[in-house]
C-alpha cells in the first residue's frame, strides 16, 4: 500500500512536470513538418518561468471568482493525472473517481474557465465562454460514450481494471474500439483546442475559442492555465493510450516493470505527439459552426462503438 | 380530531398528521395578524419553518419505523381518511421538509415588503399549500388522496396568482389549473380503475386486489397521464414555464423542488405498491417520454432569457431524467433483475432529493435578485456577483450542483444512473439491450447541455459588467435570506460529501418497493454500488485532493514567486471601448443551442435597423409543440363550444324542455 | 469471447466495413468519397482473403482478386479520372444536414441487426453477427444515395450496396459460385460505364451534375 502510494505521488508528480515537455515535443514537430525552424523542445517551460515571474495584471471589474479559476483549473487537472494510468496500473487514488468522474473533472475545470471567461465582462471573453460550451456539450457526452464502450469489454469503469483487462488478459480484438478510438481522436482535438476545431496559435476574433477565454489572464495566472492546458494534453494522450495502446504499462505489484514501462510510455508520447502534429499540419481548420457537426459526429461515432459491442461482442 | 391522537408514545403518523393541523392552524392564524406584517414575517413565517423540520424528523423516523397507520373521523360519512406512513412516503416527507424548511425561513425575510393584506393570504395559502402536500403522502385511501390532492392543486393555483393584477399571471395561473384538473380526472378514472368495482376506496383493498393485465396497463397508463400532467412531462409540460416565473420565488422553489416530486411519489406508489403486476413495456415508455423530456426540456432552458422560465426547463429537464430512471426500474424489475432495480430506483430517489435542494436554492436566488434589481429578464442583468457576492456564492453552489459536477449532489445521482445503464447487458430482451446505450447517449446528452445551461444562467446573471445603471444600486440579500440559501447549500454539498451514507439510508424505500436492497461494497467514504472491481467514488477524497493541490499551488506560488497584483482596464484585444452592451446577451449565449435544435422550436425575432440610434434585439423561442399540439384543441374545443352556446336562447322554458329531455332518456335508458 | 483470431479479424473487418459507410455518409466531397470507397474495398477483399485462407475455398481467392482489381484500384482510378475531368471536386451540401443523416444511420443499423437476428441464428455458421452488418451496409449506402444531390456519389452509394451484398455472402455463405460472381462483376463494370456516359450527357444539357435538374423532365 505504502509502494502503491508512493508511485501514486511519483507518477502524478512526473505527469504535471513532464506535461510541458509533451507541449514543447508537438510544437516543434509541427514546426519541422510545416517547414519553419523550432523552437527548443524546453521552450514551454521557459515561457512558464518568464509568466511566473511577471506582476499580474487584473481588470478592475475581476471579482475573485477570476483569481480563484486558475488555481482551480490546475488543481482540476492535476487530480486527472493522477487517476489515469500512465507508469503503472497500481494507482490507490483511482477508486476515488472512475471514468465517469474523470468526465465530471474535466467538465468542472471547463465550467470554471468558462465563467471566469465571461467574469470580466468583455466582448471576446463571453464569446469564447459560448464557444466552449458548444464544443463541450458535444465532446463530453461523446468523451462518456467512448469511455462507456471500454467499460462494456472490461465490465468495469474503474481505468486500472480496464487497462489490466485491455493488456494483461487474454488478447482478443475488439472492433467496438475502432470506432471509440476514431470518436476519441476527434473528441481529444476538440478538447485540447487544436486543429480542426480551434487553432491555438491565433487570437482571430472568427475562429478562436480557447484563445478568447483567457485573453485576460496574465502573469502567473495565465501560466498556470498553459501549465493546465498541457498537463490535459498530456492527461488525454495518457487515455488515449491507456484505452488504444495499453501494452506495457505495468500491472499489479510488477515493480520491476517500471523501467520498461518508463520507455514505452515515453515512446508511445513521442510518436503520439508526432501523430498529433501530423494531423494538425495536414487538416484545415473547419468553420465554427461546421464544428457541433464535427462533434456530432465524434458523438453518433461513439454511441455505434457501443452498439457495435453489444452486436458483435456479447 | 384531537381525540383520536393516543396519549403515549404517538405514532410517527400522527405526528405527522398533527403538523399537518399545526400548519393549518399557522395558515389560518394569519388572517387575524394582517394588522401586523413584521409579525407575519417573524412569526408565521419562522414558525411554518419549525414544522418543516418536524416534517423532515418525522419522516426520518418513519424511514426505520415500520409502516403506522391511521383513520380520522372527517370526510363524509363511512368514508373516514385512512392514513398511513410507510418508508415510501417518509422518505417523500423528509424532502419535503428539508427543502420547505430553507424556503420557508428565506419567505420570513423575503415577504418583509409587501402590503399586509395580500401577504396574510399568501401566508394562508402557503401554509395550506404544504399541508396539502404532506397530506398527499399521507394519504391511504383515494379519496384522501384526491382531496388533498386539490387542497395541493388549489391553493398552489392561488400563491401562482398572487399578482393577480397582472393578465400574462391570470392567464398562467388558469393554464395551470386546466392542465391540472385534466391530470387529476385521469387519476381519478385510474383509481377507478384500481378499485375495479370493490366498493372500497382504500389502498389495501387495492393492494389485495387482483388486477388482470389488460386494466393494469389502462391504469398504469392514465397514472402515468396524470402524474405526468403534474410533473411537467413532454407533452403535458406547457404550463410549468408559464406557471413558475409567475410565482412568487420561494413558492417557485416549493412547486419546482417538492410539489413536482409529489407526482413522483404518486407514480411510484401506484406501478410498484398497488398494482399487484407490472408490465414490461410501461418502462420502456417511461423510459422514452423521460428522455425525450429531458432534452426537450434542457434545450428549451438554453434558449431562455427569463432566469426563472430558464429554472422551470431545467425542471421539466431534470423531471425527465427521473422519469427515464423510473423506467429503468421498471425494465428491470420486470426482467427479475431486483439488484439492478434497486440501484436504479436509488439513483432515482437520490436525484428527486438532490433536484428538491438545488432546484429551491436557485429559485430562492432568483428570488433575491428579483428583490435586489426588481428585474427577471438576463439581458438586463449582469454584474451582481461584486454587489451580492452571498447570494452569489450560494447560487455558484447550486448551479455547479445542477450541472452535474462532481464534487456536488448532482454528480452522485448522474453518476448512479449512468452505472445502471452500464448494467444492462444483463437483460433477457436483446432489443433494450440495443436501444439502451442510445438512451445512456441521451442522458449524458441532456447532463452536459445542463451545465451548458447553468454556465448561461450564473455567467449572464452574476458576472461581467451591469448591463444597466441601476444594478450597481443593487444590495445583498437579509439574513434570513441568507440563511435559508445556505441550509439548501449546504444540502447540496453534504448530498454529494456522503453518498455512502445516503445510500445507506435511502436502503428501506428501496426495499419496499424492489424487495432488494443496494448493499454498498466498501466503507462510508467510498461508493460502490455494485462491487468495488466493477465502479467506485469517493467524493470526500475527491475533495480532498483538489483542495490540497489547490492550497499547495496557491502557497507555492507566493512562496517561490510573488503575490504582486496591478489592477488596469480589461484588455480585450486592444479594442477601444468596451462597455457592458458588449458582453453576449442570454440570447447571444443560447444562440448556438437555437440554431442546432432550431426544429423543435418557433424562433421570433426583431433585429434593429443598422442606422438606430438606440438599437434594441429581441428574440424569442418558442414551444413548437404548443402552436402544434395545444392550439389545434384549444380551437376544436372552442368550437365545440360555441356549437353548445346554439342551446343558450335566454328563455326558461327551453331549459326545462331540455332538463325535462334528459330526465326521460335516463329513464328510458335505466328502465 | 472464444472466437478465433482469424474470426476475430473479420469481426473487425466487418466493423470497419460499417465504419466506412459511416464515414461515407458524412464526407461531404467527392474525392473523400471515392478514396473512402476504394478504402471499403480493400477491407472487403481483405475479409474476403481471410475467409477464404480459413475455410479453404478457392474461387473465394479469385473473388478478393477480382474485389482487389476492380473495386480498389479501377473504379477509384476512374472516378478521379471523371471528377477531374467534368471538375466537379467541390464541397456540397447534402439534403439533410449530417449528424441527422447518421442518428437515422444508427436506427438502421438497429433495425438490420434485429432484421438478422433470426436469419443468422438459423444459419449457425461462426459468423453471425456479420450478416447483420452487411445488412446495415446495404441499408446505409441507399441512405447516402438518398441524400445526395449530385450524381458520382448516387454511383458510389450503389456499388457500395453491393460491397454489402457482397460481404453478406462471403460471410455467411462463403461466397457465390464463381460464374455469379464473374456475372455480377461484368455488370457492374458495364454499370459503371453506362453511368459514366450519362454522366457527360447530363453534363452537356444542364451543364452540371445536380439532380435536381432532373426534375424539370416530369411532365407538366
Amino acid at each position: 500500500m505504502q509502494a502503491g502510494i508512493l508511485l501514486q505521488l511519483a507518477q502524478t508528480l512526473l505527469a504535471i512536470l513532464l506535461a510541458p515537455l509533451l507541449m514543447g515535443w508537438v510544437n516543434q514537430c509541427r514546426a519541422w513538418l510545416q517547414g519553419r525552424s523550432a523552437p527548443p523542445i524546453t521552450q514551454p517551460y521557459r515561457t512558464l518561468r518568464k509568466l511566473f515571474h511577471k506582476d499580474a495584471v487584473i481588470a478592475h471589474t475581476a471579482s475573485p471568482l477570476f483569481r480563484f479559476a486558475p488555481y482551480m483549473i490546475f488543481a482540476c487537472m492535476a487530480l486527472a493525472a493522477g487517476i489515469v494510468p500512465t507508469l503503472a496500473n497500481d494507482l490507490p487514488f483511482s477508486p476515488a473517481a472512475d471514468v465517469i468522474a474523470l468526465v465530471g473533472i474535466f467538465a468542472l475545470a471547463r465550467v470554471f474557465l468558462a465563467l471566469a471567461a465571461m467574469d470580466i465582462g468583455t466582448s471576446f471573453g463571453t464569446l469564447g465562454a459560448r464557444r466552449e460550451m458548444l464544443v463541450s456539450f458535444l465532446a463530453e457526452p461523446a468523451l462518456l460514450m467512448v469511455f462507456f464502450t471500454a467499460s462494456l469489454i472490461s465490465q468495469s469503469t474503474e481505468l486500472p481494471v480496464i487497462v489490466d483487462t485491455l493488456a494483461h488478459q487474454e488478447f482478443a480484438i475488439y472492433p467496438s474500439l475502432a470506432f471509440a478510438a476514431v470518436a476519441f481522436w476527434m473528441i481529444s482535438v476538440a478538447e485540447n483546442a487544436r486543429i480542426p476545431v480551434d487553432n491555438p496559435a491565433t487570437h482571430l476574433e472568427l475562429t478562436m475559442i480557447h484563445e478568447a477565454m483567457i485573453l485576460e489572464y496574465s502573469a502567473r495566472h495565465l501560466a498556470l492555465i498553459e501549465w493546465a492546458v498541457a498537463l490535459k494534453l498530456f492527461t488525454y494522450s495518457a487515455l488515449g493510450i491507456a484505452l488504444f495502446l495499453p501494452w506495457g504499462i505495468a500491472g499489479q505489484g510488477e515493480l520491476g516493470m517500471l523501467p520498461l514501462a518508463l520507455v514505452a510510455m515515453a515512446g508511445k508520447l513521442l510518436l503520439g505527439g508526432a501523430v498529433l502534429a501530423f494531423l494538425e499540419t495536414v487538416s484545415a481548420k473547419v468553420r465554427l459552426f461546421r464544428a457541433p457537426e464535427f462533434l456530432g459526429t465524434a458523438f453518433l461515432l461513439a454511441v455505434l462503438g457501443m452498439l457495435i459491442h453489444f452486436l458483435l461482442e456479447v | 380530531m384531537i381525540a383520536t391522537l393516543p396519549v403515549l408514545p404517538p405514532d410517527p403518523v400522527q405526528w405527522a398528521w398533527g403538523l399537518v393541523l399545526f400548519w393549518l392552524a399557522l395558515g389560518f392564524s394569519a388572517l387575524p395578524l394582517q394588522r401586523s406584517p413584521r409579525a407575519l414575517g417573524r412569526l408565521v413565517f419562522p414558525a411554518g419553518a419549525l414544522g418543516a423540520l418536524g416534517i423532515a424528523g418525522v419522516g426520518m423516523a418513519g424511514m426505520v419505523l415500520p409502516a403506522s397507520t391511521a383513520i380520522l373521523p372527517i370526510g363524509l360519512p363511512d368514508l373516514p381518511f385512512h392514513l398511513r406512513l410507510d418508508a415510501l412516503s417518509a422518505f417523500f416527507m423528509v424532502l419535503l421538509g428539508g427543502a420547505a424548511f430553507g424556503v420557508s425561513v428565506y419567505a420570513s425575510g423575503y415577504f418583509r415588503s409587501m402590503a399586509p393584506g395580500p401577504l396574510a393570504l399568501l401566508a394562508l395559502w402557503y401554509h395550506l399549500f404544504l399541508a396539502g402536500m404532506v397530506t398527499v403522502l399521507l394519504a391511504d385511501d383515494a379519496y384522501a388522496f384526491m382531496v388533498a390532492w386539490e387542497v395541493m392543486a388549489l391553493s398552489s393555483y392561488f400563491l401562482v396568482t398572487t399578482d393577480h393584477k397582472i393578465p400574462a399571471i391570470r392567464s398562467a395561473g388558469f393554464l395551470y389549473l386546466l392542465i391540472a384538473h385534466v391530470g387529476a380526472v385521469a387519476l381519478l378514472l385510474a383509481f377507478g380503475v384500481l378499485h375495479g368495482g370493490h366498493g372500497d376506496y382504500t389502498f389495501d383493498a387495492m393492494r389485495l386486489a387482483q388486477t388482470p393485465p389488460f386494466w393494469a396497463s389502462v391504469a398504469f397508463l392514465l397514472a402515468l397521464f396524470g402524474f405526468g400532467a403534474k410533473a411537467g412531462l413532454v407533452p403535458m409540460h406547457v404550463w410549468l414555464p408559464e406557471a413558475h416565473p409567475a410565482a412568487p420565488s420561494p413558492v417557485s422553489a416549493l412547486m419546482s423542488g417538492v410539489m413536482l416530486k409529489t407526482a413522483i411519489y404518486g407514480l411510484l406508489r401506484v406501478s410498484f405498491d398497488l398494482l399487484d403486476v407490472q408490465v414490461a413495456w410501461w418502462g420502456t415508455l417511461a423510459l422514452a417520454l423521460g428522455l425525450v423530456t429531458a432534452l426537450y426540456g434542457v434545450i428549451f432552458a438554453a434558449v431562455q432569457s427569463d432566469m426563472k422560465r430558464l429554472l422551470a426547463w431545467s425542471s421539466i429537464e431534470n423531471i425527465g431524467i427521473i422519469v427515464a430512471a423510473f423506467g429503468l426500474t421498471l425494465i428491470f424489475a420486470t426482467d427479475g433483475k431486483g439488484a439492478l432495480a434497486a440501484l436504479t430506483l436509488t439513483a432515482l430517489l437520490y436525484h428527486a432529493l438532490n433536484h428538491a435542494f438545488f432546484k429551491g436554492l436557485l429559485f430562492i436566488g432568483t428570488g433575491s435578485v428579483l428583490h435586489a434589481t426588481g428585474v427577471r429578464h438576463m439581458g438586463h442583468l449582469g454584474g451582481l456577483m461584486r454587489f451580492m457576492p452571498w447570494t452569489a456564492w450560494l447560487v455558484l453552489i447550486g448551479a455547479l450542483a445542477i450541472a452535474g459536477l462532481p464534487p456536488l449532489n448532482g454528480f452522485v445521482s448522474e453518476w448512479l444512473l449512468l452505472q445502471a445503464f452500464l448494467l444492462t447487458p444483463g437483460l433477457t430482451q436483446p432489443y433494450l439491450n440495443m436501444v439502451i446505450p442510445v438512451a445512456a447517449a441521451t442522458v449524458a446528452l441532456a447532463a452536459a447541455l445542463a451545465a451548458y445551461v447553468m454556465v448561461k444562467f450564473f455567467g449572464v446573471v452574476f458576472l461581467g459588467q451591469p448591463r444597466d445603471p441601476a444594478l450597481l444600486e443593487a444590495h445583498e440579500a437579509g439574513w434570513p435570506e441568507r440563511l435559508g440559501m445556505l441550509w439548501l447549500a449546504a444540502g447540496c454539498v453534504l448530498l454529494g460529501l456522503f453518498p455512502a451514507l445516503v445510500i445507506g439510508w435511502l436502503a428501506p424505500v428501496v426495499q419496499l418497493l424492489t424487495g432488494e436492497t443496494l448493499v454498498n461494497d466498501a466503507s462510508w467514504l467510498l461508493l460502490a454500488p455494485v462491487s468495488s472491481e466493477r465502479a467506485s467514488y469517493a467524493p470526500l477524497i475527491f475533495f480532498a485532493v483538489v483542495l490540497t493541490v489547490l492550497l499547495l499551488t496557491i502557497l507555492w506560488v507566493r512562496r517561490v514567486y510573488h503575490g504582486r497584483v496591478r489592477r488596469s482596464a480589461p484588455w480585450d484585444c486592444g479594442y477601444p471601448e468596451q462597455d457592458a452592451r458588449m458582453q453576449d446577451s442570454a440570447e447571444g449565449f443560447g444562440q448556438p443551442i437555437r440554431q442546432i435544435f432550431e426544429v423543435f422550436m418557433k424562433v421570433e425575432r426583431e433585429t434593429p435597423d443598422p442606422f438606430s440610434r438606440t438599437p434594441r434585439y429581441r428574440g424569442a423561442s418558442l414551444d413548437k409543440l404548443w402552436f402544434l399540439l395545444y392550439e389545434p384543441i384549444a380551437r376544436v374545443a372552442g368550437w365545440l363550444s360555441d356549437q353548445a352556446a346554439r342551446l343558450q336562447h335566454g328563455r326558461i322554458q327551453w331549459y326545462l324542455i331540455y332538463s325535462f329531455a334528459t330526465l326521460i332518456v335516463l329513464l328510458v335508458f335505466t328502465r | 469471447m472464444t472466437l478465433t483470431y482469424h474470426l476475430q479479424i473479420v469481426n473487425l473487418l466487418a466493423a470497419l466495413l460499417l465504419l466506412i459507410s459511416f464515414a461515407m455518409l458524412s464526407q461531404r466531397r467527392i474525392a473523400g468519397l471515392i478514396t473512402l470507397f476504394a478504402w471499403q474495398g480493400a477491407a472487403l477483399a481483405a475479409s474476403t482473403l481471410l475467409v477464404a485462407w480459413s475455410t479453404g475455398q478457392h474461387h473465394l481467392y479469385y473473388s478478393a482478386a477480382i474485389t482487389l482489381v476492380l473495386k480498389v484500384i479501377a473504379m477509384p482510378w476512374y472516378f478521379f479520372h471523371i471528377v477531374r475531368k467534368l471538375d466537379v471536386d467541390r464541397d456540397v451540401e447534402p439534403m439533410i444536414n449530417i449528424p441527422t443523416t447518421m442518428l437515422i444511420g444508427i436506427v438502421l443499423v438497429i433495425f438490420a441487426f434485429n432484421l438478422a437476428l433470426p436469419i443468422s441464428e438459423l444459419s449457425g455458421t461462426v459468423m453471425r453477427s456479420t450478416l447483420g452488418i452487411a445488412l446495415a451496409t446495404v441499408l446505409l449506402a441507399f441512405l447516402m444515395m438518398i441524400t445526395r444531390r449530385k450524381a458520382i456519389p448516387q454511383v458510389i452509394g450503389f456499388l457500395a450496396m453491393e460491397n454489402g451484398l457482397f460481404f453478406a455472402a462471403t460471410s455467411t455463405s462463403y461466397g457465390m459460385p464463381l460464374v455469379v460472381e464473374l456475372g455480377v462483376a461484368l455488370d457492374v463494370m458495364v454499370a459503371v460505364f453506362v453511368l459514366s456516359i450519362f454522366f457527360f450527357q447530363i453534363r452537356e444539357t444542364f451543364d452540371s451534375l445536380d439532380l435536381k435538374h432532373m426534375e424539370k423532365l416530369k411532365e407538366k
